[in-house]
């Protein structure tokens, strides 16, 4: 695959990033990016800080618009549909494009309210079926056994792991078909990093999961997929370990082997 | 350290060094002195002053106060009997207040912090009158209350629904209530915009990125997050409220009344506006002089209490929402 | 030992002083491996037999220095996480390293079987042994020359010219068979001269193995085994 190129013919792409520019007042924050991003498989940001990845991670869920004087120009596709647009309603988009944020963000609430939140949001009354997709969402997000005998506890009171873990969770109970992460793991110890790669591996099975990552080893570990983007720009998008080992840009590899000069 | 002349020039300078220290050493300790004897010569005079007005007011009114005196209605030209149809009156008036000031106080701030846009004309303007509204003495809301809706609104009532009989047109338990509300809503919006303020912006992002509306994020979220402000804030208004004389002054409360207050047109009687009575115009003085301090305990008492029930209800509601890991 | 996009220095010095402790490992045992084959070739062309032991000696420091790269590869391994063209550059010196071992070994072989021919008179005189050795001799420098300027059409230069240090070998070999079977006391010297010019061409097969790994090194591409895999596409 070439940098912005089209994928392998067996992947299909979820979502079709083209021309995306982001823009706080006049100045130009990120872009233009031209980006395919396979479905069902990882995809990792990486690049220096203040670069635009995670600028350009939220603009695909357009969380981007509740900052004042932000505006977007381009077209991001989500199997075919556009997310931007007249008429286009940002909840709906939110609904099928998850997010993740990098400090766990759990409601002063019980932990089985905390994943139901999305649903009950969303219009489930059915108390039955929170139930199960609660427990369901807790699984996938590899909680549920720690947690399913105190489901009525505050979620504040679990480690920062678990919080993490609960959020993933609460993410999932929406069914959306793509998760946003964003640096999931950077205020996480060691193990509990670990874990959190592991569950990003499992989710990728039916998830099409873009993580932001400023930990250019945990991309090489979890993601197929790596872009490495810099001061405002896409420079290089390629197979992950393509990109680690033959990088075709010379600020990639720059970048990647410790050289920033 | 070197052995060359470099030892010999060191020593001075750890001299010099070890005065400088031991110097400022005496100085902060004078500073922190000084600084400790004046706190405590100002904590010394204000509780000197709240002691003496509590024994004044405990010895001159505690032999009085007694289950009776809550609960029996003044006779004898308020020289006997109790302040039960004032307590009633106010307890009436305060949440009458509460019912039409919170609701409105509230969504104002909601729709300040979470919805407007920080530099639109509006938003200033709504602002710039919250904090007029909060310095302006309470006796002019009484004028306006007097102006506006007794003689605007109130009159206009009785001319269409009562055919020119005086109903509304004069002073009533609606319209002091009304008044008091208009008094505390500042009170109301700044403590309910502080609470909205405290709750942190990752939250509403959470619930955003879920799928979730503006509105319900404000609904389900952010609200319940601020509640013990927003509650803290309706206790301090109600505090207020309970207080007050100026405002109720010529909106409704009376001196005198052979029954309670049944309707919204009625007439109150209010402890405060008791002890603003009983202190000016009694006409025996010595024989008003208990029922006065008692009042004027019961009040305390009221106050005190309220104030302690917006910190207690402030923590329970915070030990509830969040467990420090 | 720069590749052309590695003109800027990593940010961690330590990282940096590490790299170019192990280029400058490289480089010697490089040299001492060409010294120990020139030293060879010479013993056996003036029938030496001073310098023929001490290449067999030389080959000892040639050890040491395999096990202190390898040992130095490992750690930088293991601390840096080394990606791109750092990592490409630590495989290639692992193998690197084996390669100039077995190198130095074939050097003390030849070393051997000199001293074992200075013992009778000289079969024959030495024509082609010269010619080959000559040529081999070229290769490896051509090699290490080329991966220390990260040359990569120097280095595919030395890969083309094996087939001259083959064809140098089966002609040795041919001649070497007609003197052994003239006359069976031909057969000892005619077989350790057969060995020594097995040895010259594997160590030519070494050089081109050098070859091949400064390519890989250079352009990320493994052209190991040309022929047997396809270009890859990406």
């Amino acid at each position: 695959m070439t940098a912005n190129g089209v994928p392998k013919p067996e992947e299909q792409a979820k979502l079709v990033v083209r021309n995306l520019t982001v823009f706080y007042g006049e100045k130009k924050a990120v872009g233009p990016v031209a980006m395919d991003i396979v479905g069902q498989h990882v995809t990792a940001l990486i690049g220096p800080s203040g670069c635009g990845k995670s600028t350009f991670l939220r603009s695909l869920n357009r969380m981007n618009e509740l900052i004042p004087g932000c505006r977007i120009e381009g077209d991001v596709r989500l199997d075919g549909d556009p997310i931007y647009g007249q008429g286009i309603d940002p909840v709906a988009v939110r609904r099928r494009i998850g997010m993740v944020f990098q400090r766990s963000n759990p409601f002063p609430k019980s932990i089985a309210e905390n994943v139901a939140y999305g649903l009950r949001i969303g219009g489930v009354n059915d108390a039955r079926e929170i139930a199960m997709r609660v427990e369901r969402a807790l699984t996938q997000a590899a909680l549920w056994e720690e947690v399913k005998d105190r489901l009525n506890d505050s979620a504040l009171g679990l480690s920062g792991g678990q919080q993490q873990r609960l959020c993933i969770a609460r993410a999932l109970a929406v069914e959306p078909e793509v998760l946003l992460m964003d640096e999931p793991a950077s205020a996480l110890d060691p193990i509990a990093t670990a874990h959190i790669e592991e569950l990003i591996n499992e989710l990728s099975e039916h998830y099409t999961v873009v993580i932001v990552t400023h930990n250019m080893q945990q991309a090489a570990r979890v993601a197929d997929y790596t872009a490495f983007f810099y001061l405002g720009e896409l420079v290089e998008f390629d197979r992950t370990d393509v990109l680690f080992t033959k990088p075709n840009d010379s600020r990639t590899e720059d970048y990647i082997t410790g050289r920033f000069g | 350290m070197s052995a060359t002349g470099a030892g010999a020039v060191v020593r001075p300078d750890r001299e010099a060094q070890a005065r400088l220290a031991a110097r400022r050493t005496r100085r902060n300790f004078v500073g922190d002195g000084a600084m400790a004897i004046a706190s405590g010569a100002a904590l010394l005079i204000v509780l000197a002053v709240l002691a003496i007005i509590l024994v004044d007011i405990l010895h001159n009114g505690l032999p009085r106060l007694s289950w009776a005196f809550l609960t029996q209605e003044p006779r004898e030209g308020m020289t006997a009997g109790g302040i039960f149809p004032a307590i009633v009156g106010m307890v009436q008036m305060v949440i009458l207040m509460t019912l039409a000031g919170v609701p409105v106080g509230v969504a104002t701030a909601i729709y300040l912090h979470e919805y407007s846009s920080p530099v639109s004309p509006v938003t200033r303007a709504i602002r710039i009158a919250v904090a007029n509204l909060a310095g302006v003495p309470s006796i002019v809301f009484g004028l306006f209350g007097l102006g506006f809706f007794i003689q605007f609104l109130g009159a206009g009532i009785d001319k269409v629904f009562f055919h020119g009989q005086k109903v509304y047109g004069q002073p009533a338990l609606i319209w002091a209530a009304l008044t008091m509300a208009v008094l505390t809503l500042p009170v109301v919006i700044v403590a309910t915009e502080e609470a909205l303020r405290a709750v942190p912006r990752e939250l509403r992002e959470a619930s955003l990125a879920l799928g979730a509306t503006k509105w319900q994020t404000v609904m389900h979220v952010v609200v319940p997050q601020a509640a013990p402000g927003i509650l803290t804030g309706t206790i301090l208004a109600v505090s207020r409220g309970a207080g007050e004389v100026a405002p109720i002054l010529f909106t409704g409360a009376a001196y005198f009344l052979p029954q309670l207050p049944t309707h919204l047109s009625s007439q109150f009687m209010s402890p405060s506006y008791h002890v603003y009575v009983l202190s000016t115009q009694s006409p025996d003085v010595d024989a008003t002089k208990p029922i006065l301090y008692a009042t004027v305990l019961v009040l305390l008492v009221l106050t005190f209490t309220l104030n302690m029930a917006a910190v207690v209800v402030r923590a329970r509601m915070r030990r509830r929402q969040g467990v420090p890991a | 030992m720069i590749s052309k996009s590695n003109s800027r220095e990593h940010t961690n010095r330590e990282y940096e002083l590490e790299l170019r402790r192990l280029r400058e490992q490289l480089l010697l045992m490089g040299a001492k491996v060409e010294d120990i084959i020139n030293g060879s070739i010479r013993a056996l062309i003036d029938r030496d037999s001073e310098l023929a032991e001490q290449g067999i000696a030389a080959d000892r420091k040639i050890n040491q220095l395999e096990i202190a790269i390898d040992e130095l590869c490992m750690q930088v391994l293991a601390r840096r996480q080394p990606v791109a063209s750092d990592l490409r550059f630590l495989t290639t010196a692992l193998k690197l390293v084996t390669d100039l071992e077995r190198i130095g070994d074939l050097g003390v072989n030849i070393c051997e079987r000199v001293l074992e021919l200075n013992g009778e008179p000289p079969l024959k005189p030495y024509v082609d042994l010269p010619n080959m050795s000559r040529e081999v001799q070229e290769m490896l420098h051509e090699a290490l020359d080329a991966f220390v300027a990260a040359d990569v059409e120097r280095a595919q230069r030395v890969i083309a010219r094996d087939k001259n240090v083959d064809a140098y070998y089966t002609q040795i070999f041919r001649e070497l068979l007609t003197y052994m079977m003239e006359d069976p006391r031909n057969i000892f010297r005619a077989t350790r001269l057969q060995s020594i010019a097995k040895y010259l061409e594997r160590i030519g097969d070494h050089a081109t193995n050098l070859g091949e790994l400064t390519v890989f090194m250079v352009k990320g591409k493994d052209i190991r085994h040309a022929g047997k895999l396809s270009d890859g596409a990406a």
